[in-house]
Protein backbone atom coordinates (compact mmCIF):
# COMPACT_ATOMS: atom_id res chain seq x y z
CA UNK A 1 0.00 0.00 0.00
CA UNK A 2 1.44 3.35 -0.97
CA UNK A 3 1.57 6.19 1.52
CA UNK A 4 -1.14 8.83 1.82
CA UNK A 5 1.31 11.36 0.38
CA UNK A 6 1.85 9.22 -2.73
CA UNK A 7 -1.85 8.64 -3.27
CA UNK A 8 -2.70 12.33 -2.84
CA UNK A 9 0.13 13.35 -5.17
CA UNK A 10 -1.02 10.90 -7.82
CA UNK A 11 -4.54 12.34 -7.76
CA UNK A 12 -3.24 15.88 -8.01
CA UNK A 13 -1.10 14.93 -11.03
CA UNK A 14 -4.08 13.26 -12.71
CA UNK A 15 -6.66 15.92 -11.92
CA UNK A 16 -4.61 19.00 -12.65
CA UNK A 17 -2.48 17.54 -15.43
CA UNK A 18 0.78 18.70 -13.81
CA UNK A 19 4.21 17.09 -13.60
CA UNK A 20 4.91 14.95 -10.51
CA UNK A 21 8.01 17.02 -9.68
CA UNK A 22 5.89 20.18 -9.43
CA UNK A 23 3.70 18.68 -6.72
CA UNK A 24 5.63 19.96 -3.72
CA UNK A 25 4.06 20.08 -0.25
CA UNK A 26 3.88 23.89 -0.19
CA UNK A 27 2.50 24.17 -3.74
CA UNK A 28 -0.81 26.02 -3.99
CA UNK A 29 -3.30 24.46 -6.39
CA UNK A 30 -4.37 27.79 -7.83
CA UNK A 31 -1.19 29.83 -7.71
CA UNK A 32 1.45 27.20 -8.42
CA UNK A 33 -0.37 24.38 -10.20
CA UNK A 34 -2.67 26.41 -12.45
CA UNK A 35 -5.99 25.18 -11.10
CA UNK A 36 -9.16 27.23 -11.37
CA UNK A 37 -11.92 27.16 -8.77
CA UNK A 38 -13.78 24.38 -10.56
CA UNK A 39 -10.58 22.30 -10.71
CA UNK A 40 -10.17 22.55 -6.95
CA UNK A 41 -13.74 21.31 -6.41
CA UNK A 42 -13.08 18.39 -8.73
CA UNK A 43 -9.85 17.63 -6.92
CA UNK A 44 -11.72 17.39 -3.64
CA UNK A 45 -14.29 15.11 -5.33
CA UNK A 46 -11.45 12.84 -6.48
CA UNK A 47 -9.94 12.77 -2.98
CA UNK A 48 -13.35 11.86 -1.56
CA UNK A 49 -13.54 8.94 -3.94
CA UNK A 50 -9.99 7.69 -3.40
CA UNK A 51 -10.22 7.83 0.39
CA UNK A 52 -13.90 6.92 0.63
CA UNK A 53 -14.78 9.92 2.73
CA UNK A 54 -17.06 12.92 2.54
CA UNK A 55 -15.35 16.27 2.87
CA UNK A 56 -17.80 18.97 4.01
CA UNK A 57 -17.81 22.21 1.97
CA UNK A 58 -16.40 24.33 4.79
CA UNK A 59 -13.44 21.94 5.14
CA UNK A 60 -12.99 21.60 1.38
CA UNK A 61 -12.54 25.34 1.06
CA UNK A 62 -9.47 25.13 3.31
CA UNK A 63 -7.75 22.53 1.14
CA UNK A 64 -5.64 24.88 -0.98
CA UNK A 65 -2.21 23.30 -1.01
CA UNK A 66 -0.72 19.83 -1.41
CA UNK A 67 0.17 19.73 2.27
CA UNK A 68 -3.32 20.80 3.41
CA UNK A 69 -4.83 17.94 1.38
CA UNK A 70 -2.44 15.42 2.94
CA UNK A 71 -3.08 16.81 6.42
CA UNK A 72 -6.84 16.63 6.01
CA UNK A 73 -6.76 13.03 4.82
CA UNK A 74 -4.40 11.99 7.61
CA UNK A 75 -6.59 13.59 10.24
CA UNK A 76 -9.75 11.96 8.88
CA UNK A 77 -8.73 8.43 7.98
CA UNK B 1 -27.94 0.84 -13.20
CA UNK B 2 -29.11 1.98 -16.58
CA UNK B 3 -26.99 1.37 -19.70
CA UNK B 4 -28.52 4.49 -21.19
CA UNK B 5 -27.82 8.07 -20.17
CA UNK B 6 -30.15 9.06 -17.36
CA UNK B 7 -32.36 12.14 -17.76
CA UNK B 8 -34.23 13.75 -14.87
CA UNK B 9 -37.40 15.71 -15.64
CA UNK B 10 -39.06 17.55 -12.75
CA UNK B 11 -42.82 18.00 -12.81
CA UNK B 12 -43.46 15.21 -15.29
CA UNK B 13 -47.04 14.22 -14.39
CA UNK B 14 -48.82 16.42 -16.87
CA UNK B 15 -48.59 18.88 -19.71
CA UNK B 16 -45.19 19.98 -20.93
CA UNK B 17 -43.19 17.91 -18.43
CA UNK B 18 -44.93 14.73 -19.41
CA UNK B 19 -44.34 15.40 -23.12
CA UNK B 20 -40.65 16.08 -22.42
CA UNK B 21 -40.30 12.79 -20.51
CA UNK B 22 -41.87 10.89 -23.42
CA UNK B 23 -39.67 12.68 -25.96
CA UNK B 24 -36.48 11.84 -24.07
CA UNK B 25 -37.51 8.19 -23.82
CA UNK B 26 -38.05 8.19 -27.59
CA UNK B 27 -34.59 9.74 -28.00
CA UNK B 28 -32.98 6.86 -26.12
CA UNK B 29 -32.57 8.18 -22.58
CA UNK B 30 -33.60 6.44 -19.38
CA UNK B 31 -35.97 9.02 -17.94
CA UNK B 32 -36.78 9.67 -14.31
CA UNK B 33 -39.87 11.86 -14.04
CA UNK B 34 -40.87 13.44 -10.76
CA UNK B 35 -44.20 14.32 -9.17
CA UNK B 36 -45.09 15.76 -5.79
CA UNK B 37 -47.26 12.77 -4.76
CA UNK B 38 -46.70 8.99 -4.55
CA UNK B 39 -49.68 8.51 -6.82
CA UNK B 40 -48.27 10.89 -9.44
CA UNK B 41 -44.87 9.21 -9.32
CA UNK B 42 -46.43 5.76 -9.75
CA UNK B 43 -48.39 6.97 -12.78
CA UNK B 44 -45.21 8.33 -14.37
CA UNK B 45 -43.46 5.02 -13.73
CA UNK B 46 -46.34 3.13 -15.40
CA UNK B 47 -46.37 5.49 -18.38
CA UNK B 48 -42.63 5.30 -19.03
CA UNK B 49 -42.44 1.52 -18.59
CA UNK B 50 -39.03 -0.12 -18.87
CA UNK B 51 -37.40 3.08 -20.12
CA UNK B 52 -38.01 5.18 -17.07
CA UNK B 53 -39.19 5.57 -13.51
CA UNK B 54 -41.29 7.91 -11.40
CA UNK B 55 -40.03 9.48 -8.19
CA UNK B 56 -41.55 11.73 -5.56
CA UNK B 57 -39.80 15.09 -5.40
CA UNK B 58 -40.68 18.36 -3.74
CA UNK B 59 -38.37 20.86 -5.45
CA UNK B 60 -38.89 23.38 -2.64
CA UNK B 61 -37.48 21.01 -0.02
CA UNK B 62 -33.72 20.65 0.27
CA UNK B 63 -33.95 17.25 1.98
CA UNK B 64 -36.31 15.90 -0.65
CA UNK B 65 -33.96 17.03 -3.42
CA UNK B 66 -30.93 15.45 -1.72
CA UNK B 67 -32.60 12.11 -1.06
CA UNK B 68 -34.30 11.82 -4.44
CA UNK B 69 -31.14 12.64 -6.40
CA UNK B 70 -29.18 10.19 -4.26
CA UNK B 71 -31.67 7.41 -4.88
CA UNK B 72 -31.56 8.08 -8.65
CA UNK B 73 -27.74 7.94 -8.54
CA UNK B 74 -27.81 4.67 -6.62
CA UNK B 75 -30.53 2.96 -8.65
CA UNK B 76 -29.99 4.14 -12.21
CA UNK B 77 -26.83 6.26 -12.34
CA UNK B 78 -26.18 9.99 -12.17
CA UNK B 79 -28.55 12.11 -14.27
CA UNK B 80 -26.57 13.73 -17.09
CA UNK B 81 -29.59 15.51 -18.52
CA UNK B 82 -31.60 17.67 -16.15
CA UNK B 83 -34.81 19.34 -17.26
CA UNK B 84 -35.96 21.85 -14.65
CA UNK B 85 -39.60 21.95 -15.58
CA UNK B 86 -41.60 21.89 -12.34
CA UNK B 87 -43.50 25.14 -11.98
CA UNK B 88 -46.64 26.76 -10.63
CA UNK B 89 -48.65 29.94 -11.14
CA UNK B 90 -50.31 32.05 -8.44
CA UNK B 91 -51.58 34.95 -10.53
CA UNK B 92 -52.74 38.15 -8.93
CA UNK B 93 -52.45 41.87 -9.56
CA UNK B 94 -49.66 43.38 -7.49
CA UNK B 95 -51.98 45.44 -5.29
CA UNK B 96 -53.72 42.25 -4.22
CA UNK B 97 -50.80 39.86 -4.20
CA UNK B 98 -50.20 37.97 -0.97
CA UNK B 99 -46.75 37.18 0.42
CA UNK B 100 -47.31 33.47 -0.04
CA UNK B 101 -48.32 33.93 -3.69
CA UNK B 102 -45.06 35.72 -4.32
CA UNK B 103 -42.90 33.38 -2.29
CA UNK B 104 -44.43 30.10 -3.50
CA UNK B 105 -43.83 31.02 -7.13
CA UNK B 106 -40.25 32.21 -6.58
CA UNK B 107 -39.48 29.17 -4.47
CA UNK B 108 -40.96 26.56 -6.80
CA UNK B 109 -39.99 28.14 -10.12
CA UNK B 110 -36.62 29.72 -9.36
CA UNK B 111 -35.06 28.58 -6.08
CA UNK B 112 -35.64 24.99 -7.18
CA UNK B 113 -33.11 25.46 -10.01
CA UNK B 114 -30.41 26.25 -7.49
CA UNK B 115 -31.22 23.17 -5.44
CA UNK B 116 -31.77 20.57 -8.14
CA UNK B 117 -29.01 21.72 -10.50
CA UNK B 118 -26.45 21.80 -7.70
CA UNK B 119 -27.40 18.29 -6.64
CA UNK B 120 -26.87 16.97 -10.19
CA UNK B 121 -23.64 18.81 -11.00
CA UNK B 122 -21.11 16.41 -9.49
CA UNK B 123 -22.24 13.61 -11.77
CA UNK B 124 -22.14 15.79 -14.89
CA UNK B 125 -18.74 17.21 -13.97
CA UNK B 126 -17.28 13.74 -13.50
CA UNK B 127 -18.76 12.56 -16.78
CA UNK B 128 -17.45 15.62 -18.63
CA UNK B 129 -20.87 15.74 -20.31
CA UNK B 130 -24.09 17.30 -19.21
CA UNK B 131 -27.21 19.12 -20.32
CA UNK B 132 -29.23 21.41 -18.09
CA UNK B 133 -32.42 22.63 -19.74
CA UNK B 134 -34.61 25.06 -17.85
CA UNK B 135 -38.21 25.61 -18.83
CA UNK B 136 -38.81 29.34 -18.77
CA UNK B 137 -41.74 31.21 -20.31
CA UNK B 138 -42.33 33.94 -22.86
CA UNK B 139 -43.67 35.88 -19.87
CA UNK B 140 -40.14 36.07 -18.48
CA UNK B 141 -39.21 38.28 -21.45
CA UNK B 142 -42.49 40.05 -22.30
CA UNK B 143 -44.08 40.33 -18.89
CA UNK B 144 -47.78 39.80 -18.33
CA UNK B 145 -50.25 41.71 -16.19
CA UNK B 146 -51.14 39.70 -13.09
CA UNK B 147 -47.99 37.61 -13.25
CA UNK B 148 -45.27 39.75 -11.66
CA UNK B 149 -44.24 36.80 -9.48
CA UNK B 150 -44.15 34.36 -12.39
CA UNK B 151 -42.37 36.81 -14.73
CA UNK B 152 -39.77 37.60 -12.04
CA UNK B 153 -39.08 33.91 -11.51
CA UNK B 154 -38.85 33.14 -15.23
CA UNK B 155 -36.61 36.15 -15.90
CA UNK B 156 -34.45 34.83 -13.08
CA UNK B 157 -34.36 31.41 -14.70
CA UNK B 158 -32.90 32.93 -17.86
CA UNK B 159 -30.20 34.85 -15.95
CA UNK B 160 -29.32 31.70 -14.03
CA UNK B 161 -29.02 29.90 -17.37
CA UNK B 162 -26.57 32.44 -18.80
CA UNK B 163 -24.35 32.49 -15.70
CA UNK B 164 -24.20 28.73 -15.27
CA UNK B 165 -23.47 28.21 -18.97
CA UNK B 166 -20.33 30.34 -18.58
CA UNK B 167 -19.35 28.52 -15.40
CA UNK B 168 -19.66 24.99 -16.77
CA UNK B 169 -18.67 25.29 -20.40
CA UNK B 170 -15.15 24.04 -19.71
CA UNK B 171 -16.63 20.77 -18.47
CA UNK B 172 -18.71 20.20 -21.61
CA UNK B 173 -21.93 20.91 -19.76
CA UNK B 174 -24.42 23.06 -21.67
CA UNK B 175 -27.09 25.13 -19.95
CA UNK B 176 -30.05 26.53 -21.86
CA UNK B 177 -33.63 27.67 -21.38
CA UNK B 178 -36.65 26.88 -23.49
CA UNK B 179 -39.32 29.59 -23.27
CA UNK B 180 -42.76 28.35 -24.29
CA UNK B 181 -45.47 30.73 -25.37
CA UNK B 182 -49.07 29.68 -24.79
CA UNK B 183 -49.27 25.91 -24.91
CA UNK B 184 -52.40 23.81 -24.73
CA UNK B 185 -52.25 22.40 -21.19
CA UNK B 186 -54.39 22.37 -18.06
CA UNK B 187 -52.78 25.71 -17.20
CA UNK B 188 -54.09 27.45 -20.35
CA UNK B 189 -57.29 25.37 -20.54
CA UNK B 190 -58.47 27.26 -17.46
CA UNK B 191 -58.45 30.63 -19.23
CA UNK B 192 -61.85 32.23 -20.10
CA UNK B 193 -62.88 31.99 -23.78
CA UNK B 194 -62.71 35.76 -24.39
CA UNK B 195 -59.16 35.87 -23.05
CA UNK B 196 -58.15 32.95 -25.26
CA UNK B 197 -59.46 34.76 -28.35
CA UNK B 198 -57.56 37.93 -27.50
CA UNK B 199 -54.48 35.80 -26.96
CA UNK B 200 -54.75 34.07 -30.32
CA UNK B 201 -55.00 37.45 -32.06
CA UNK B 202 -51.46 38.14 -30.87
CA UNK B 203 -50.01 34.86 -32.15
CA UNK B 204 -48.96 34.98 -35.83
CA UNK B 205 -49.34 31.20 -36.19
CA UNK B 206 -52.93 31.61 -34.95
CA UNK B 207 -53.03 28.68 -32.56
CA UNK B 208 -51.80 27.52 -29.17
CA UNK B 209 -48.70 25.34 -29.16
CA UNK B 210 -48.74 21.66 -28.34
CA UNK B 211 -46.71 20.21 -25.45
CA UNK B 212 -44.88 18.02 -27.97
CA UNK B 213 -43.59 21.14 -29.72
CA UNK B 214 -41.81 22.20 -26.53
CA UNK B 215 -40.61 18.66 -25.93
CA UNK B 216 -38.96 18.43 -29.35
CA UNK B 217 -37.02 21.65 -28.66
CA UNK B 218 -35.83 20.14 -25.37
CA UNK B 219 -34.96 16.90 -27.13
CA UNK B 220 -32.80 18.76 -29.61
CA UNK B 221 -30.92 20.65 -26.88
CA UNK B 222 -30.28 17.35 -25.10
CA UNK B 223 -29.04 15.65 -28.27
CA UNK B 224 -25.48 15.59 -29.58
CA UNK B 225 -26.67 17.82 -32.44
CA UNK B 226 -27.54 20.57 -29.95
CA UNK B 227 -24.14 20.35 -28.27
CA UNK B 228 -22.76 23.72 -29.43
CA UNK B 229 -25.70 25.70 -28.03
CA UNK B 230 -25.24 27.05 -24.53
CA UNK B 231 -26.39 30.02 -22.45
CA UNK B 232 -29.32 30.75 -24.71
CA UNK B 233 -33.09 30.94 -24.44
CA UNK B 234 -34.92 29.16 -27.22
CA UNK B 235 -38.33 30.76 -27.79
CA UNK B 236 -41.10 28.44 -28.93
CA UNK B 237 -44.19 30.62 -29.10
CA UNK B 238 -45.79 30.75 -32.54
CA UNK B 239 -44.31 34.18 -33.12
CA UNK B 240 -46.08 36.01 -30.28
CA UNK B 241 -42.70 37.36 -29.19
CA UNK B 242 -40.08 37.85 -31.86
CA UNK B 243 -37.22 39.43 -29.89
Amino acid sequence: MSSIEDRVNKIIVEQLGVKPEDVKPEASFVEDLGADSLDTVELVMALEEEFETEIPDEEAEKINTVQSAVDYIKAHS
Amino acid sequence: MSEKKVALVTGASRGIGRAIAEQLVADGFFVVGTATSEKGAAAIGDALGANGAGKVLNVTDKESVASTVKSINDEFGAPLVLVNNAGITRDNIMLRMKDDEWEDVINTNLNSLYRVSKACLKGMTKARWGRIINISSVVGTMGNAGQANYAAAKGGVEGFTRALARELGSRNITVNSVAPGFIQTDMTEALPEAQKEALLAGIPLGRLGQPGEIASAVGWLASDGGGYVTGTTLHVNGGMFTG
